[in-house]
């Protein structure tokens, strides 16, 4: 008898220990991540008014606009004083899942139009998306390039080993695009499911080249180096913003989508590596 | 179950408690069985990158349970059985992983394995190359699950005690002997159950695979991390697929408890 409990406590255990790191991996299709929602829920706007550009309000933006942003959330509170403004970071397919299920978000930023006309369709997004930033690849190889490549060409040589991007997301779509239109196959020894991921993997020398995002490069500073390459036109990324319907700040809002269309905006994109819409 | 013999009765709020803490572990499990999309499900988990997943998973977990019982048996008698200066310090070091996040984990391998790691020098003299390999899945998640082995082993080491170890080296065993015959058989159970759980948590290893060993199809794409990758573009897949993790683990769990039991009455038959 006392095995057979203790055998099913074991198999309880067990099964706990799994599931434990699935729903840790899988959770955020279903439900806000406890990230975001913890960011967002410290800022949930208690007296903001839906006129006056003043109050707090919550932008979730893709991944690859952390820096940029932040920046520009400082420039904005400084340029319009009585008013607060909270970020989100994250995948951009990661947000659309956590607007969708009611998290609290007034701007959305994504890296990529697919993931916008999600909440397009789905009818959460105010007006119509505004392009404000294009962003294309670049070849990233750790510092010193150990292994001498200099074109797109050269990443199909299986010597050299490359990472990129999985198909699924949208830089790893960015690059199955080049590869089409240059007829160069990558023999990429990993296919990740981040940016970072890619950049981690180059950073550390364990591989020789990644295909990153222009400013991911640029934003890594002396970690690795990065190799322009021609081919790289042919797969543009457009970065769109929009208001959410459901804010209750929608003048602050559309100031802050403003903000990031405009001059100021556009100069702090523009310095960071990304192009212009 | 409170009114079976040779068990004391456990108070109300004990079982109350114990509930909610059952429901907690339970529910989520359930909320992941709601979701699946049934329609699809056989398409979707047997389509070419979700078996090939699932192959890799079993396989790596299967050869990373092997190294922690070769590797945690003798971790574990040294913890248990023997006293030196520094030895706390030593199991705590042991047990780190347990702690560790896995990335960290993952961070550690690389600067250890990696081909700028710690190791570089013997490595490239041997021409071992490791990062983006099977070999990679599988030390990342040896090291992640050997700490279950070691901390149910030693635990069983230390209750089952040196009584019977200390008749039998009077009967004239050698080390060896007493821990083949005596010492082995005596914690079977609480080495299958260790096993089972390193398995466990090897099955479902992300992290620390993620940052050391990439993610390539058939290669070192294990389920976790192919589940982590649908959910960008297919939800329905990954929660199938997680369901999936979960069956497997369950299946597993129940065979090696069966093994565990017969092993247990074997070893009460020798005492």
């Amino acid at each position: 008898m006392r095995t057979t409990a203790r055998s099913f406590t074991l198999l309880l255990v067990a099964a706990a220990v799994v599931t434990g790191a699935a729903a840790c991996s899988a959770g955020g299709s279903s439900a806000p991540g406890p990230q975001a929602s913890g960011a967002t829920s410290a800022s949930t706007p208690t007296a903001s008014r839906a006129t006056a550009p003043e109050g707090t309000i919550t932008v979730f933006a893709a991944a690859s606009l952390k820096a940029t942003f932040t920046q520009l959330g400082t420039e904005f509170e400084t340029a319009n004083p009585g008013t607060t403004v909270t970020f989100s970071f994250a995948g951009s397919s990661d947000l659309v899942t956590q607007i969708t299920g009611g998290a609290p978000a007034d701007v959305f930023a994504s890296a990529d139009t697919k993931n916008m006309t999600k909440l397009t369709d789905a009818r959460l997004v105010s007006g119509t998306p505004v392009n404000f930033a294009t962003n294309v690849l670049e070849i990233a190889t750790p510092p010193g390039n150990p292994a001498g490549v200099t074109s797109f060409a050269d990443l199909a040589n299986p010597g050299v080993k490359t990472v990129i991007c999985a198909p699924v997301v949208p830089c790893g779509a960015a690059t199955v695009t080049i590869e089409t239109a240059t007829g160069v196959t990558i023999p990429a020894v990993s296919e990740e499911s981040a940016v970072t991921d890619v950049l981690g993997k180059v950073s550390s020398g364990e591989a020789d080249a990644g295909l990153v995002y222009v400013t991911d490069v640029q934003g890594a500073g002396d970690a690795v180096q990065g190799v322009p390459f021609d081919e790289s036109g042919t797969a543009v990324n457009t970065y769109p913003i929009a208001a959410l319907s459901a804010t209750k700040s929608a003048g602050l809002a559309q100031a802050f989508v403003d903000y990031v269309t405009g001059t100021e905006g556009q100069a702090v994109l523009s310095a960071a590596g990304f192009g212009a819409p | 179950m409170k009114h079976s013999p040779g068990h004391a009765r456990v108070p109300l709020w004990v079982l109350a408690i114990a509930t909610v803490g059952a429901l907690f572990v339970v529910l989520p499990l359930v909320a992941i069985v709601v979701r699946v999309n049934w329609g699809q499900f056989i398409p979707l988990i047997t389509s070419e990158s979700s078996v090939d997943a699932l192959l890799l998973s079993l396989r790596t977990s299967a050869v990373a349970t092997v190294l922690c019982v070769v590797f945690g048996v003798p971790m574990a008698l040294v913890l248990a059985r023997t006293a030196f200066p520094g030895q706390r310090i030593l199991r705590a070091l042991v047990l780190l992983p347990l702690v560790l996040p896995p990335v960290v984990g993952g961070i550690a391998l690389l600067y250890t394995f990696g081909r700028q790691g710690l190791l570089k020098e013997p490595m490239n003299l041997f021409g071992i190359q490791i990062a983006f390999s099977t070999t990679a899945v599988i030390l990342a998640q040896t090291f992640v699950a050997l700490p279950f082995l070691v901390l149910s082993l030693e635990g069983a080491l230390r209750t089952v005690g040196t009584r019977y170890e200390a008749v039998a080296a009077t009967l004239g065993a050698g080390p060896t002997t007493v821990l083949r015959r005596v010492t082995l058989p005596l914690v079977l159970p609480a080495l299958v159950s260790g096993a089972v759980l390193s398995f466990a948590r090897a099955l479902g290893e992300f992290g620390a695979t993620l940052t050391f060993a990439g993610s390539l199809q058939g290669v070192t794409r294990t389920l976790p991390l192919e589940i982590y990758l649908q959910r960008e573009s297919d939800p329905d897949a990954a929660v199938a697929l997680a369901l999936v993790l979960v069956a497997v683990a369950i299946l597993v769990v129940g065979l090696a408890n069966q093994a565990g039991v017969r092993g247990r009455f074997s070893a009460g038959s020798l005492s």
